[in-house]
């Protein structure tokens, strides 16, 4: 399988403090990769670095051919001003097609389907004409992951997707991505402050504490010292 | 009222007055779909005050006044911006204080060269005498730039207003657009604020996309909503300036007012449906 993205000693950072140094690691086709870490750790930064908003410090960032010419799919936090945007999922969706329209002023039929198809795909094809803003929390989240993978289906980058929703909704939430991993084969970097269902979810860990402390595969995490202190710190915690 | 039909059809100052009015009705309303949803309503109306100053200042030392406001107003707009964006003053006190000292340099420029004339009381309120030939044929140009613009621009819009992390990480530059939705709005509010006054204009941008996000759900069907009340309103609110003699600004604004309130009753009405239907069906 080939390396969709290789990190090579890379720091990011703004007007050059740096916030998160020598990052180090690769993630092939349909990966699962949890990114942990305290807040402040740097999690966010190297998040804007891969999606390409702030440019590496030091080090090199590789993305394959194919992640070069379209874009990264992206879940980003929800904003305060979503919560009453009029907008139907439908147009939400086909927003994320908004990098293959390139200069022309609306949308061809294909890149319609485009969204079409990847609203099925999370089972939202039923609520293609409801307003946004009337939909639940996980509901809302399933049209802004079908609106990412109309960037791309190759990689999803989440963040804290799981934010502000309910248990139910939550695990619910895990499962979708789970098998929009297996079934459709899309890698995944997730960031998130749920480590436990992190780490029941994921192939790989990368935990970061504004440098590299651990990244391998989930079983080794729990092995390891840090992977283990983590854990039971938030087992302690509840 | 075949009277107001023919009077905008034979005087002159009344048809531009018309023409410009209703352009400019539809680009504020285009614009503040987005202003309104960004939480920018406010720069509309601190921009209105700048655009006061600005006319003012240049009416004083004899100068064009929208050759030399429309500028100095896309600066303000600018500057408006960047300052939402800062941690060093909140934004809400930076627009107070740039709207009331530009009021008060525009005050002291009119004191100091005219006297407080109706001149000043029309740039306040507004009027429809205040166009002449050249402002109607350069509002026209540029008010037909900023609607070509917009619906070249529309999808880019509605992604960078609906969630800028995401735009930017499709490669968008949200901070193009965010620096031409600054330029439109200036533009339209120097255009505007002649006829409206520089009190009422932002009125103009607020209240149509207020009403129809209190009908519609859809992005697209609030745009087109409130392109096409606002020109209602302005067409209504004319009329009554022109057969009760009130300043057409205020009877504009008044107009608004009463779709707002009408937009509300038929959101609580579908409200009220919405949750009969749901309980019958629970």
């Amino acid at each position: 399988m080939n390396e969709l993205l290789t990190c090579n000693n890379v720091s990011f950072g703004y007007e050059n403090i740096i916030a998160i140094s020598e990052v180090s690691f690769s993630l092939k086709e349909g990966e699962y990769l949890c990114v942990v870490g305290e807040n402040g750790s740097g999690k966010s930064t190297l998040m804007k670095g891969l999606l390409g908003l702030l440019k590496p410090l030091k080090g090199e960032l590789v993305l394959d051919e194919a992640l070069q010419k379209s874009s990264i799919g992206y879940l980003p936090q929800q904003t305060d001003l979503q919560k009453d945007f009029p907008a139907t999922v439908f147009e939400v969706v086909l927003s994320g097609c908004l990098k293959q329209r390139g200069l022309l002023p609306f949308y061809s039929k294909k890149q319609k389907e485009t969204a079409m198809k990847n609203l099925k795909r999370l089972g939202m094809e039923d609520f293609k004409s409801r307003p946004y803003k009337e939909l639940s929390g996980g509901q809302q989240q399933r049209v802004l992951i079908a609106r990412a993978l109309c960037a791309t289906d190759r990689l999803l980058i989440l963040d804290e997707p799981v934010t502000g929703l309910d248990p139910a909704a939550t695990m619910e939430l895990y499962e979708l991505i789970k098998r929009l991993n297996q079934k459709y084969q899309v890698a995944i970097i997730m960031v998130t402050h749920d480590i436990k269902s992190a780490v029941n979810q994921a192939d790989l860990v990368l935990h970061l504490g504004q440098t590299q402390l651990f990244f391998g595969n989930v079983e080794e995490y729990k092995q390891s010292e840090i992977g283990n202190s983590f854990l039971n710190l938030g087992k302690g915690g509840k | 009222m075949s009277g107001f039909w023919y009077d905008v059809f034979t005087y002159g100052f009344l048809g531009r007055a018309f023409l410009v009015g209703c352009l400019v009705s539809l680009c504020s309303s285009l614009l503040g779909v987005i202003l309104v949803l960004k939480r920018y309503s406010m720069i509309g109306d601190g921009l209105s005050h700048v655009s006061f100053g600005a006319l003012s200042v240049a009416v004083a030392l004899g100068f064009a006044p929208l050759k030399i406001s429309i500028p100095v107003v896309i600066l303000a707009a600018f500057f408006l911006l960047r300052i939402r964006n800062s941690k060093r003053i909140k934004s809400d006190a930076a627009i107070a204080v740039i709207s009331s000292s530009s009021l008060a340099i525009g005050v002291i420029a009119t004191s100091l060269s005219t006297g407080m004339t109706t001149d000043v009381c029309s740039y306040m309120f507004g009027s429809v005498l205040a166009m002449n030939q050249e402002d109607v044929v350069l509002s026209i140009l540029l008010s037909v730039v900023v609607l070509l613009l917009f619906i070249l621009c529309y999808h880019k819009i509605f992604a960078v207003t609906f969630d800028e992390s995401f735009a930017c990480a499709t490669g968008v530059n949200v901070g193009f657009y965010n620096l031409l939705l600054a330029i439109l709005t200036a533009i339209t509010i120097v255009l505007g604020m002649r006829m409206m006054g520089a009190m009422l204009i932002s009125s103009l941008i607020i209240f149509p996309a207020l009403t129809s996000m209190r009908v519609f759900k859809s992005f697209k069907m609030v745009t087109i909503s409130s392109g096409i009340l606002s020109v209602i309103c302005f067409v209504l609110g004319m009329m009554g300036s022109y057969f009760y003699s009130i300043p057409v600004g205020a009877s504009v604004v008044v107009i608004n007012l009463c779709f707002l309130l009408v937009g509300f009753l038929i959101e609580s009405i579908k409200n009220k449906k919405q949750l009969r239907s749901s309980i019958k069906l629970g």
